[in-house]
């Protein structure tokens, strides 16, 4: 059973209306368990549209989302997903580890669990040390690193991730890549990652989704095969800068249409 | 930093307000000396003093009975206000039934219900001063909180939606928490109107031992320092009353950037 499959599907907003947008269109995917999905296009391209249907925040308007093998509400309920957006959405009146706690909290894990299952996620981050602290004393790179661990405190087989990097810096950038590739390693979640980066789509992924826009669609599907575990030399690896380069034209040929 | 040495610190910092405000009483007693202002017009600084050692007991008592009035007032109000709100943010549609109306009922001078209340209430009970300061401070903390609740973001009730949390747990962990410095500024703004409400009230009649009584009494007794004296008490209720709100708030959102640096 893949863990997602995407069948016909569609998302047009406000249909009938003359705002009508057709965000996403034809998308077929299949996603195995375990596998690393990077989507990337330009602006506009339905990319956070596509993470927002398999998620269950907004409903497909043709066509079937099936989530390790259930309805993406079904999924949902059953907390099949963890979600990572671009800002780290942590709430300013929680300590970290409060933060951490918070969908522990919402399943109703008694006190002690929760804050035992809350600090082991923070250790995975490695920002054990930081669990007394507001978010706002943390950098911008700690703060996502805070999502990430809340993310993945209820143990989700799928880990959904919004342009979670897109506002840090390059090298706190490719240092969140590494920390991403190895907290997956060691848990085995699936990973659908948006992003608007070649080289972090190339170093993080199993394959790279390339996405157009108008209608936001599927035009290519490029497999990285860069051996694992990856690390801070697989990026000057002759075989990366080929696949950037497939990636690179890919995207071309889009933004040309 | 010793204990000490954070007092001489703070005192420093109050140094310029400290001067303005002795400057001024000197400036005030010197007017009056110098220009031979009446009492029924200005009393001077040292008169209204005078009278605060001379009349303490009965000051301390009016002070004392409007000032649980205004908060008895300010937390019937208050907790109406925070129910209503969070009914508000959870029913739409007492949210849009109610609204309009709060809005349009905040934007009126609703101390004009004063002289109303002693018929609805009698003269001599305590609960018409109550009623009119509640329905003051009700609206805007109403008002404010549902803003407060409703001005999450987008992204934030969607993590709570992808945690699966029902509205409660939303409106518990999330919409709640968000809102109270928008609660806090509100019932800063109600402090003050509490005193002003309870005060306002008590000029058109009730116990002798209430401030607004006491000064309307005084002022038609041509005992200016006495009412002056009385003025100064309420400035200093409507002062505490805000420090108290301020306290809690501290202790309450000690997250919050408005507390954090302070």
């Amino acid at each position: 059973m893949s863990a997602l499959s995407l069948r016909g599907v569609e998302k047009v907003f406000n249909p009938g209306s003359d705002q009508e947008v057709r965000a996403v269109h034809g998308i077929d995917l299949q996603v195995e368990k375990g596998e690393f999905i990077s989507v990337i296009g330009p602006s506009g391209c339905g990319k956070s549209t596509l993470l927002r249907l398999i998620g269950d925040l907004t409903p497909p308007s043709a066509g079937t989302v099936s989530v390790n093998g259930k309805t993406p509400a079904k999924a949902r309920l059953d907390r099949d997903y963890g979600m990572v957006f671009q800002s780290a959405t942590l709430l300013e009146w929680r300590r970290v580890q409060a933060n951490v706690e918070l969908p522990l909290e919402i399943m109703g894990m008694d006190a002690a669990e929760r804050s035992r299952q809350a600090a082991a996620m923070l250790e995975l981050v490695q920002l054990d040390r930081f669990a007394n602290h507001y978010p706002w004393q943390l950098s911008g790179g700690m703060q996502q690193r805070v999502a990430i661990a809340r993310a993945l405190a209820f143990k989700p087989s799928i880990l959904l991730m919004d342009e979670p990097f897109g506002a840090l810096d390059e090298m706190t950038r490719e240092r969140m890549q590494s920390e991403l590739l190895r907290i997956r390693a060691e848990t085995g979640t699936t990973v659908v990652f948006v992003t608007h980066s070649i080289p972090e789509a190339v170093f993080l992924s199993t394959r790279v989704v390339i996405m157009s826009s108008r209608p936001g669609t599927i035009t290519q599907v490029v497999d990285i095969d860069l051996p694992e575990p990856r690390s801070d030399e697989t990026r000057e690896e002759q075989r990366f800068f080929e696949l950037l380069t497939g990636v690179r034209e890919g995207l071309r040929a889009v933004e040309g249409s | 930093m010793t204990y000490r040495a954070e007092f001489l610190r703070r005192l420093y910092f109050r140094l310029p307000a400290i001067g303005i405000f002795v400057g001024g009483l000197i400036v005030w007693e010197g007017m009056v000396r110098i220009f031979d202002i009446k009492g029924f017009i200005l009393p001077a600084p040292t008169a209204i003093a005078a009278t605060f050692a001379t009349e303490t007991s009965d000051l301390l008592a009016a002070g004392a009975g409007t000032f649980s009035t205004a908060l008895a007032g300010l937390l019937l109000g208050g907790f109406v206000a925070v129910f209503t709100a969070l009914a508000a943010a959870r029913w739409r549609f007492v949210r849009d039934g109610a609204l309009p109306f709060a809005i349009a009922a905040n934007s009126t001078p609703i101390v004009v219900l004063a002289p109303i209340a002693n018929s609805w209430f009698g003269l001599r009970s305590p609960l018409g001063s109550i009623f009119v300061v509640a329905i003051l401070v009700f609206f805007p903390v109403m008002i404010n909180l549902v803003r407060g609740l409703l001005s999450v973001e987008a992204s934030e009730i969607e993590l709570m939606e992808s945690y699966a949390a029902g509205r409660l747990a939303t409106l518990w962990k999330l919409q709640f928490p968000h809102a109270t410095p928008y609660l806090f500024s509100a019932l800063k703004v109600a402090a003050a109107l509490s005193l002003i409400g309870a005060i306002v009230k008590e000029f058109f009649g009730g116990s002798q031992e209430r401030l607004g009584q006491y000064i309307t009494t005084k002022a038609g007794l041509l005992q200016f320092e006495e009412a002056w004296a009385a003025i100064v008490l309420a400035s200093l209720f409507g002062i505490a009353l805000y420090n108290i709100v301020v306290l809690i708030e501290r202790r309450v959102i000690p997250w919050h950037v408005s507390v954090r640096n302070a």
